[in-house]
């Protein structure tokens, strides 16, 4: 049985194929305006890795911000609901799912499972959100994926007064001008971040274990700034960026099966 | 006899010069990157166009974030003490004072002999300060007054689907892209910035007259979309420039300890 998860995000766009309970192949691409395009692009490309044929699919879920404008998916499910069993797969022991997007920041509560028990969203301000990083590595001229190894060689502990975006970018700038180390500015900001993100989390009662997910997770300062603002130990998850496409494609399965005993 | 009052705000700095309750003279300048310098050019300036120096000053009073920073005040008293007091004197029937400033947003409530009942202000998040006009009006590639001119002209203001500066940005950019005409961001921009301040203003209740202080009362735009959203007139300011109000607050109280609170 091969069915395919396809998360359109606001940044990147995800794709997962699953075989008889195993990955066969994901595909992370940077998303286009149009997120059609980028779904038929990821999908195109995951299939070609897996190296079957796109009718090989028997069934596809569509998700992410992006998931009405999917033409060719069987159905769609909330980012929730994927990310919740996406989570539980890869950590069979997770209750709690903190995932930092592009654009958004969640943190759902799920049973053994997988089933959704209780989340919290936040879209409606970018603190603690991955544009949070973004807007700051454009302004200090750093790769986004340069950051977490750069927080690693901080020496001098700083800390920023503004949770603002807009606030905390003028603070950065100044702190550059005295003269701190960008490695210090940069693990402020991770905690920074870290520290909005849990307070969401925080708010729904964090139950062990806990995991991250998003394109976040694969920062090592984020990863551990979280850990130190929630004050539980994370697990690590393998494909954290694909978690929800990975979710997608599991409940496809059950879609799959559920029609086959019809 | 002078008195002075001088408020160091993040983006400006103002300098009032009083005597006997009138204003002798006023100046507004950009806020350094220091304080204290932003304190001593306003003041000196001021003080140069009046004809007068420091020793002339009676008793001076300081004000705005930068107010424990200035070397030659009497003494530094808050913001919302010292904008509620200028108020009252801009617009002695005032009751509710909303004041925007470059990167705080404040509401006050004054009972009918000018005492503060109430206040609440928002310094954690750029909506509806001063700064998210700024924000905007630079991605337009506007300047800031130029905004609420051309506000006016709209017939289908645009919405944002968040109040947040920087996802308000994002959809400016791309209703640039998208050649939305520009007069309808911008009265989207001041609807934006309306609502987020209401939402303050209705915090602490509002009581009639409402009258608004800061740079931004002098923008059209966005006083007539707050006057719409609160659903109440709120009264222009005449006697002088709005964005004052601080400065003349301070310049008062530092005439009131003179007289040795004899009103």
């Amino acid at each position: 049985m091969i069915t395919a998860g396809c998360d359109i995000g606001s940044l990147t766009a995800k794709a997962v194929i699953l075989k008889d309970g195993k990955i066969l192949a994901s595909e992370v691409i940077l998303g286009s305006a149009q997120p059609e395009k980028s779904a038929l692009e990821v999908i195109k490309r995951a299939v070609e890795k897996a190296g079957i044929k796109i009718e090989d699919i028997e069934y596809s879920v569509g998700t992410g911000y992006g998931r009405k404008h999917i033409p060719f998916m069987n159905s769609s499910e909330s980012e929730i609901v994927c990310h919740g069993r996406g989570a539980v797969w890869q950590v069979p022991s997770a209750r709690t799912v903190v995932d930092i997007g592009g654009q958004d920041a969640k943190a759902i509560r799920i049973d053994e499972k997988g089933n959704v028990e209780r989340y919290v969203y936040n879209d409606k301000c970018a603190s603690g959100t991955g544009r949070f990083l973004e807007i700051i590595a454009d302004s200090l001229d750093i790769k986004l994926d340069d950051m977490g190894a750069m927080s690693e060689r901080s020496k001098e502990k700083l800390s920023l007064s503004n949770q603002c975006v807009i606030f905390a970018e003028t603070e950065i700038i100044s702190l550059v001008n005295e003269g701190k180390e960008i490695p210090d500015i940069i693990s402020a900001l991770h905690q920074a971040v870290a520290n909005r993100a849990a307070s969401l989390a925080k708010s729904i009662l964090v139950a062990p274990d806990a995991v991250m997910t998003g394109g976040v997770a694969k920062n090592s300062g984020m990863f551990s700034a979280l850990e130190k603002a929630l004050g539980v130990k994370l697990h690590r998850v393998d494909n954290p960026q694909i978690n929800g496409a990975l979710g997608a494609a599991l409940i496809a399965v059950d879609a799959l099966e559920s029609s086959k005993k019809k | 006899m002078f008195v002075a009052g001088c408020d160091v705000g993040s983006l400006t700095s103002k300098a009032v010069i009083m005597k006997d309750g009138k204003i002798v003279e006023s100046v507004i300048i950009k806020s350094k990157a220091r304080p204290w310098e932003s304190a001593d050019e306003v003041m000196g300036l001021a003080l140069s166009k009046a004809g007068l120096t420091m020793k002339d000053i009676k008793r001076c009073v300081g004000t705005g974030y930068g107010r424990d920073k200035i070397s030659f005040v009497n003494e530094a008293i808050s913001e919302i003490a010292c904008h509620g007091k200028g108020a009252r004197w801009l617009v002695p029937s005032v009751r509710t004072v909303i004041d925007i400033g470059g990167q705080d947003c404040k509401a006050l409530r004054l009972d009918d002999k000018g005492n503060m009942i109430k206040f609440i202000t928002n310094d954690k998040c750029a909506s509806g300060t001063g700064r998210f006009l700024e924000v905007m009006a630079k991605v337009m590639n506007l300047k800031l007054d130029e905004m609420g001119e051309m506000s006016i002209r709209s017939k289908h203001p645009v919405t944002f689907a968040s109040a947040c500066t920087v996802w308000a940005q994002a959809d400016v950019i791309q209703h640039l892209n998208n050649k939305v005409p520009i007069e309808d961001i911008a009265a989207g921009v001041n609807n934006a910035m309306a609502s987020r301040m209401s939402v303050l203003a209705n915090n602490i209740g509002l009581e009639s007259d409402v009258c608004m202080t800061g740079g931004v009362a002098k923008n059209s735009g966005v006083v007539n979309a707050l006057e719409k959203n609160l659903g109440t007139r709120i009264k222009r300011i005449r006697r002088e420039d709005p964005q004052l109000a601080g400065a003349i607050g301070a310049a008062l109280f530092a005439a009131e300890k003179v007289n040795g609170g004899a009103k």
